[in-house]
């Protein structure tokens, strides 16, 4: 997608930590969440953040709308510096961004209705005069495929997905140039994903919506997505064009993700070498390379140390000391098993 | 003969709101099926009602047979079906953690059904957890055993869940959503183990799941629900290259195949059924593209022209149909 060259979100070496007790005489520790990322998100495109439950990928996109305390690095939102920046400036990151979260009930008021949620958004940001709020959320409720008499429907009087459409409804309703949407399908019906991700779309195309799509599901991201990053235990491990990403990926990490994909074709079965192990605990994160313990191509150099450089090549980056020359590939993962994982 | 066989299950709520409705279906001994529906299409209370372990009050079984290796266990006591639950019918969920005792060690819990089960002494029963732990791919089982379920990882404690169900060496396994919960590394890794453990133990399974793509990679036949109904069931190849129900076409055109390329995604318009406002007749009618009137009354299930195991609930059958069953 043609985009500006002038992101509209970036984050710099941002970093957020979590202090968690010890136990009673040992000394505090703290948990790095989200360790040095480097993000930027383009106005009107689809950035896919994807990455195993613990990697950080909430917390990424919680820090970016300044929801969580940033412990190092910065936020700039169209260049402005947000973090430790001017009131103002927070405030006008308020008034462009929204988020839609994965629990479409959790995250509308049980005892108002869903018209009345949205009018509430409207009235505080004072986006339309106060006698034409009713008119503007018949038109939101529209906007996403809702019928305008739904607006009296309280949340428990509709389902999933008409709930996540109304949530969608309330994030729009400030006009904002970027939505952060977190694992915002996951929660719902496979019939019904496709209804809000076709929604997604739709609305990106209508009003330029810059979005941050972060999910587990890699097949629904690699349709909406224009860029992906994944993380991988606080750190994006790989950042690059959607289809290059799938087709041909320079992580093994993320060539084990999208090979894990279970394909609905049998004659395509899953890889013979799987990825054993599982993530470990943010909170003791193994030196060198994080993923060194599973990785079925780990050298000596990646079990200590600091973690491997991003290496960039056009616009695909990557964080892993393997070098792709010639036609080396970790596509498909062939090297390794569960064992050889295990012993390392 | 089918190691199980179930002939028109039916569970109600209240006076008639068939939660699961004349369901029928069969099993072979080490046969794996995939259960499939969305949310609230009866998978979970049809397995739930084969244990006759029923979630909730007002909910009871008020039609069918369930013939387990030929005996039908809804007729069974109290006393008699406690033996068949665990023993011969295992069962893990999506959840490991709200399933396995907080303050029992994982090696007690595999020990206490082989001790309840086989009369094994102490020292017998933790030797065969010691085995089963091993099985199931958890790493020191030796240490492991000791643990409580805490102390494991997600993708650990299912492997110790599979383990427990493991145990009393029941003949079918049914599996509610085992791995929704986990990552999609840790995922491929559980069903990998129970493909393994299928081949290595000759077990039934029946796996219930919403993702098409785990059924497609690991199941033998599908049984696809929606409503409470069985709208369509058959050999997974047959079911996924050719459906016969409109409702399972518009599942697979769902799939976000990940070769998909970049688009707009197929859906299905409309929401699924909710239990107390049941369609009349077809319960797929209002969302379908070819109901006609003749949907208003429920079809029966149909088998397709050249199979005899692949049938379809549906009075406009995909391709035409031929021969007509009861």
């Amino acid at each position: 997608m043609a985009h500006s060259n002038w992101p509209l979100l970036e984050a710099d070496n941002l970093s957020v930590t979590f202090p968690v007790s010890g136990g009673l005489w040992q000394a505090k520790k703290v948990v790095h969440a989200v360790n040095q990322v480097t993000i930027q998100i383009y106005p009107g495109e689809t950035l896919g953040l994807v990455g195993e439950s613990g990697s950080g990928k909430s917390t990424l996109g919680r820090a970016l709308l300044q929801l969580e305390r940033v412990a190092t690095g910065e936020v700039r939102f169209e260049g402005l510096r947000i973090t430790h920046g001017l009131t103002s400036d927070i405030a006008r990151l308020r008034q462009q961004s929204a988020m839609i979260f994965q629990d479409p009930f959790a995250s509308l008021n049980p005892r108002q209705t869903v018209g009345e949620s949205i009018a509430e958004v409207l009235r505080v940001h004072q986006k339309v005069p106060r006698a034409q709020v009713a008119q503007r959320v018949a038109e939101l409720l529209t906007l996403v495929g809702l019928r305008t008499q739904q607006a009296s429907a309280k949340p428990s009087q509709l389902s999933g997905g008409q709930c996540q459409r109304a949530g969608i409804a309330r994030a729009l309703a400030i006009e904002p140039r970027l939505i952060v949407a977190d694992e915002c399908v996951a929660a719902l019906d496979v019939s019904i994903q496709g209804q809000i991700v076709n929604l997604l779309m739709d609305l990106r195309e209508k009003m330029g919506l810059a979005i941050l799509f972060i999910a587990h599901d890699l097949a629904i991201v690699r349709r909406l997505c224009d860029r992906v990053a994944v993380m991988y235990l606080g750190r994006i491990v790989e950042e690059g064009p959607t289809e290059a990403l799938f087709t041909r990926p320079l992580h093994p990490y993320t060539a084990a993700l999208v090979s894990a994909i279970p394909e609905i074709d049998p004659d395509k079965p899953l890889p013979k070498n799987v990825l054993g192990g599982e993530p470990p605990s943010p909170i003791a994160v193994p030196p060198g390379c994080a993923f060194h313990p599973r990785c079925p191509y780990a050298q000596v150099q990646c079990r200590t140390g600091e973690p491997p450089l991003t290496r960039q090549i056009a616009n695909h980056a990557y964080a892993c000391v393997l070098n792709h020359e010639g036609d080396e590939t970790v596509f498909p993962l062939i090297r390794g098993s569960i064992d050889e994982a295990q012993a390392c | 003969m089918s190691l199980l066989k179930v002939n028109h299950l039916t569970v109600t709520r209240g006076e008639d709101i068939a939660l699961v409705d004349n369901v029928s279906l069969s099993l072979e001994a080490g046969e794996m099926l995939g259960l499939v529906g969305e949310s609230g299409s009866g998978k979970t209370v049809t397995c739930r009602a084969l244990m006759r372990l029923l979630p909730g009050a007002g909910l009871q079984i008020t039609g069918g047979e369930v013939l387990l290796g030929g005996r039908d266990i809804l007729s069974l006591s109290e006393g008699q079906m406690s033996a068949v639950r665990g023993r011969e019918i295992g069962m893990i969920f999506q959840n490991p953690s709200s399933h396995l005792n907080p303050v029992m060690t994982i090696g007690e819990q595999i020990a206490e059904s082989r001790r309840l089960h086989f009369g094994a002494n102490r020292r017998q029963a933790r030797e065969d957890a010691l085995a089963l732990l091993r099985q199931v791919g958890v790493p020191d089982p030796q240490n492991r055993l000791n643990n409580y379920p805490h102390e494991f990882s997600g993708g650990m404690r299912q492997r110790a869940m599979i383990a427990v169900a493991l145990a009393p060496e029941p003949t079918l396994l049914i599996a509610d959503e085992p791995t929704t919960a986990l990552d999609v590394t840790v995922q491929m890794q559980i069903l990998r183990l129970l493909g393994d453990l299928r081949a290595e133990l000759g077990l039934a399974v029946i796996m219930i799941t919403h993702d098409l793509g785990i059924v497609a990679q690991t199941c033998d036949r599908i049984a696809v629900m929606y409503g409470g109904r069985l709208c369509e069931v058959g050999d997974k190849r047959e079911v996924l290259a050719e459906p016969l129900h409109p409702y399972t076409r518009g599942l697979i055109d769902c799939q976000p195949v990940s070769e998909g390329g970049q688009g707009r995604l197929t859906t299905i318009d409309g929401q699924p059924p909710v239990a107390d406002h049941f369609p009349s007749g077809c319960r797929f009618h209002p969302r379908c593209g070819s109901a006609d009137e003749a949907c208003l009354d429920q079809p029966l299930l149909r088998y397709g022209r050249d199979s005899h195991s692949h049938a379809a609930a549906c009075h406009h059958l995909l391709p035409t149909l031929i021969r007509r069953e009861g």
